[in-house]
């Protein structure tokens, strides 16, 4: 494995997405992603008791899905990388506690889908593991609850809130040739330049995502156009065009291959105010539908960005402002013939 | 005519709430926790009675006469008691409102399910 | 300049979404004036067929519409006329029991003691603390002025 600079890590082997797999609520069903995803469930509940033991039924949905793909049993996965948006990670503990698998649990808020994916692809690059499995999760409910309000209070919504997406996605990585290859990441810098309202945090979250797309050209030397896609994570109808002010600024211009998962995930009908947020968010929309692109090569190299909010819900009420962070994952199709 | 002035003056003190809200961004907690305090203040003078002679349930719904009938019940009880009876009448009129919102609250948290 | 860590929050305004005041005010006015209205009809009723006072009606006037915005949060339908109706729904009283009910709703699965009964209040228990002290003390100096003068 090479180190790029301070933050890029291109690794030496071939790296591989082994499998993937991705559960969804009922919005996210609806919205024009359907049918990239594995499991779509049509109530909120996931017909579970409690919206706690929802998001983890989806956790668990997505992980059974991406094994039985990978054609893996849980006694071929060395290492599992896990986070969620629940205070103490609990949803992603709880589901290591099912598998007798070493497990390191991670958080990086919304950003966590990529950080557990480039930790693993370096952990399998370096060779303390052959096959390693990554998932994360959020859920609507039990983020209004953590973040928010309850569920069936009747708070207003502002323009700038985002709505966290209810699922979970998960993939294996392996140096076992597949369809789509993970070939580097940029590890992101904490980022805070003074917004403190904690339902605008496109906004806070725009200028973490400059910087780590900014690092990753300069970085790999190459330049936007290289790309088929650039996708944020949950930037959302407000903090996207932010980010691409900010880099047209600094002579960088992303605009005509930046899109935002917040806003792919949902229709612009749908109730979710400024788009979809969440570890879920960037998951599902990078390891189903993109993952699909990728495999079929409609899209043949994508730059996934993560994009996280590093706040608790007391944090603003003491006048905090919001430290944010972006990890970058490239993420690219195997070309015919180059597989060995 | 009464049901055209509650609605009116109901409506009117909701966009002031509204108001808190998107101009001066207070939160839903602090426009509640503002509104009963004028509330209050507004007995002071007796406005907020004539108010409710005026516009009936217009005034009387809004979370404004919560403050207004605190005060009203310390005060008759003040009256007759003393400093000690503001203890002891403060609860007196919104005993109604609050035991029905402890109570109902209670059993539909009991027999429902949160929908999200 | 976007480019400009100390003066972002200021500039990143001319990129926020515009506040849509006036539609928000009429929203608030029309669904908060309606729950007014329908506590006047109530309120007539029981003026009406138990012949309380105009002072007396108030009480079970309240009582009913709490107990209707009770069960409508239990229905999950307050919330959704919530998200435009904003200070509509949160101003009136029923506001009041929709957040007592929420809260208690939402920490069920915590049990009835630790979850429903310690929770009632997590989101109400500030109109009450505000009410009684801003009453205590205008009381108490209303009281004290009385007696003086």
């Amino acid at each position: 494995m090479s180190k790029i600079n301070r933050q890029t890590w291109r690794f030496n082997h071939s790296i591989y997405l082994g499998a993937t797999g991705t559960a969804v609520g009922p919005l996210e069903a609806r919205g024009p992603l359907s049918g990239n995803f594995d499991k779509e469930f049509e109530h909120l509940d996931c017909g579970e008791k409690s919206w706690a033991k929802a998001e983890q039924s989806l956790m668990r949905r997505a992980i059974s899905f991406c094994l039985a793909k990978a054609g893996k049993a849980e006694g071929d996965i060395d290492l599992f990388l896990a986070g969620d948006l629940m205070d103490q990670t609990v949803t992603s503990n709880f589901i290591a506690r099912e598998h007798r698998v070493p497990f390191l649990g991670m958080f990086g808020a919304c950003s966590t889908s990529m950080e557990t994916l480039a930790a693993s692809a370096q952990l399998v690059d370096s060779g303390f593991a052959d096959n390693v499995l990554c998932a994360v999760s959020s859920h609507n409910a039990t983020a209004e609850r953590q973040f928010r309000y309850p569920t069936e209070y009747g708070g207003p919504t502002k323009l700038t809130q985002t709505f966290t997406v209810t699922g979970a996605g998960a993939a294996i990585v392996t140096k076992e040739p597949g369809k789509v290859r993970v070939s580097e990441a940029t590890i992101g810098r904490v980022i805070d330049w003074g917004i403190d309202d904690a339902s605008n945090l496109g906004t806070a979250m725009a200028p973490a995502a400059a910087d780590t797309i900014w690092t990753h050209f300069q970085d790999t030397g190459r330049k936007p156009e290289d790309y088929d896609l650039i996708v944020t994570g949950d930037l959302s109808s407000v903090g996207a065009p932010i980010l691409d002010e900010l880099l047209l600024e600094k002579g960088m211009d992303i605009t005509n291959v930046h899109q935002d998962c917040g806003t792919m995930i949902y229709t612009p009908d749908q109730p979710v105010n400024a788009g979809g947020s969440g570890c879920a968010c960037s998951a599902v929309v990078t390891y189903g539908y993109l993952y699909n692109r990728l495999a079929e090569k409609s899209l043949n190299r994508v730059l996934v960005v993560a994009t996280g909010a590093l706040l608790n819900s007391s944090t603003p009420k003491e006048k905090e402002t919001i430290p944010c962070i972006a990890h970058a994952v490239l993420l690219e199709s195997v070309k015919e013939g180059a597989e060995s | 005519m009464i049901f055209l002035y509650a609605f009116l003056v109901g409506g009117a003190i909701c966009v002031v709430g509204q108001l808190l809200i998107d101009v001066f961004k207070l939160t839903p907690a602090h426009v509640v926790a503002s509104f009963v305090v004028i509330g209050a203040f507004l007995d002071v003078f007796g406005i907020y009675d004539r108010l409710i002679d005026f516009a009936g349930a217009g005034a009387t719904v809004p979370i404004t006469s919560f403050g207004h009938s605190l005060l009203h019940g310390a005060m008759s009880e003040g009256h007759e008691h003393g400093y000690l009876g503001i203890a002891m009448g403060i609860f007196k009129l919104t005993s109604s409102g609050i035991t029905s919102a402890i109570l109902f609250g209670f059993l539909v948290a009991l027999f429902f399910k949160p929908k999200g | 300049m976007l480019n400009d860590p100390k003066n972002y929050k200021e500039n990143v305004k001319a990129y926020q979404p515009k506040l849509p005041y006036v539609t928000n005010c009429l929203n608030a006015f029309w669904v908060g004036g309606s729950i007014c209205l329908i506590g006047q009809v109530i309120q007539t009723f029981y003026m009406n067929i138990f012949h309380f006072s105009k002072q007396t009606a108030g009480n079970p006037t309240v009582a009913t519409l709490i107990l209707i915005s009770a069960l409508m949060t239990g229905f999950g339908i307050y919330d959704k006329i919530a998200k435009f109706a904003g200070a509509g729904t949160i101003v009136p009283v029923t506001g009041f029991a929709n957040s007592i009910t929420s809260s208690a709703l939402e920490h069920k699965s915590e049990g009835i003691v630790l979850g429903i009964a310690t929770n009632l209040f997590q989101l109400a228990g500030e109109v009450i603390v505000f009410g009684v002290v801003s009453a205590a003390v205008l009381g108490i100096v209303r009281l004290f002025i009385e007696q003086v003068f």
